[in-house]
């Protein structure tokens, strides 16, 4: 997914249909829906003294507004932040250029609100 | 179907779910990445040395792969940069308000049947098919 066309391939389901990103998706969904059951069982991580979990559960307009924002950012371009970073190991312009974009819109809010640490 | 790589795709998606799971397992933490790089402003230095550290590791993942001559697939991008910089800034925005991206709201939100995640996924997969289908199909390409 480090390479952009690959998910694009993936999101262009009225063209050449590329459905790798699905099973990259259901087999790591597949991983973690089984194996999450017992750990969400524990009194607390292997190394930490507590789970630090997401705390908000109101779907509100900022969850479906900032979902949709995001899917219109991963839509034009084709990569979302895990392998916008990964790709650093690319070198490449193009990626560093919308990684620092992105940098900027992450730590946008940062202009109006003090920093709060985020799960 | 045109160049559908089922194998690397899944062995892929199991690496991603694994170190997930490894990550709440022995961090108790969710491993969503807009989360973890949203966060290294924080003033705290055990916060801030974490996530450095899971994002080395991400990128070092990569490197040391490609290191090893291990073959990874050319990155090839066709925006131009201003809808690289729109593109980046609207992932930025629009994770940090939503609470998460594929990694957090898709492999673990879901897997932890979070009601948020259940939302938020559906949104962002089918506004970016949209998106894609107006930019290239629609427009173009841009």
């Amino acid at each position: 997914m480090v390479n952009p066309q690959k998910v694009l391939g993936f999101l262009d389901v009225a063209g050449s249909w590329d459905p790798s990103l699905m099973f990259v998706l259901g087999s790591g969904l597949l991983v973690t829906i089984v194996a999450f059951l017992p750990i969400t069982r524990m009194a607390k991580p292997v190394l930490d003294v507590d789970f630090r979990l997401p705390t908000p559960t109101a779907i509100d307009i900022k969850l479906i507004g900032g979902a949709t924002l995001f899917g219109i950012g991963w839509g034009l371009v084709g990569y979302c932040p895990g392998p916008a970073i990964a790709s650093l190991a690319y070198g490449q312009i193009e990626s560093g250029i919308f990684l620092g974009a992105m940098v900027l819109g992450l730590y946008a809010d940062r202009l109006y609100r003090r920093p709060t640490t985020v799960i | 179907m045109e160049n559908f790589t089922p194998i690397n795709a899944i062995i892929g998606g199991v690496l991603i779910g694994l170190s997930s799971t490894l990550f709440l397992w022995l961090n108790g933490r969710i491993a969503g990445i807009s989360g973890i790089a949203g966060g290294l402003d924080s003033l705290d230095r055990n916060e801030f040395t974490w996530r450095l550290l899971f994002l080395t590791g991400l990128i070092g993942g990569v490197a040391i792969y490609r290191t090893a001559g291990g073959t990874l697939q050319d990155i090839e991008i066709v925006s131009s940069i201003p809808v690289l910089i729109a593109a980046g800034l609207l992932t930025g925005l629009g994770t940090r308000m939503g609470n998460g991206c594929t990694s957090g709201h898709g492999i673990c939100g879901l897997a932890r049947l979070s009601p948020r995640s259940f939302v938020a996924v559906p949104t962002f997969l089918s506004i970016a098919v949209i998106t894609f289908f107006l930019t290239r199909h629609v427009l173009g390409g841009l």
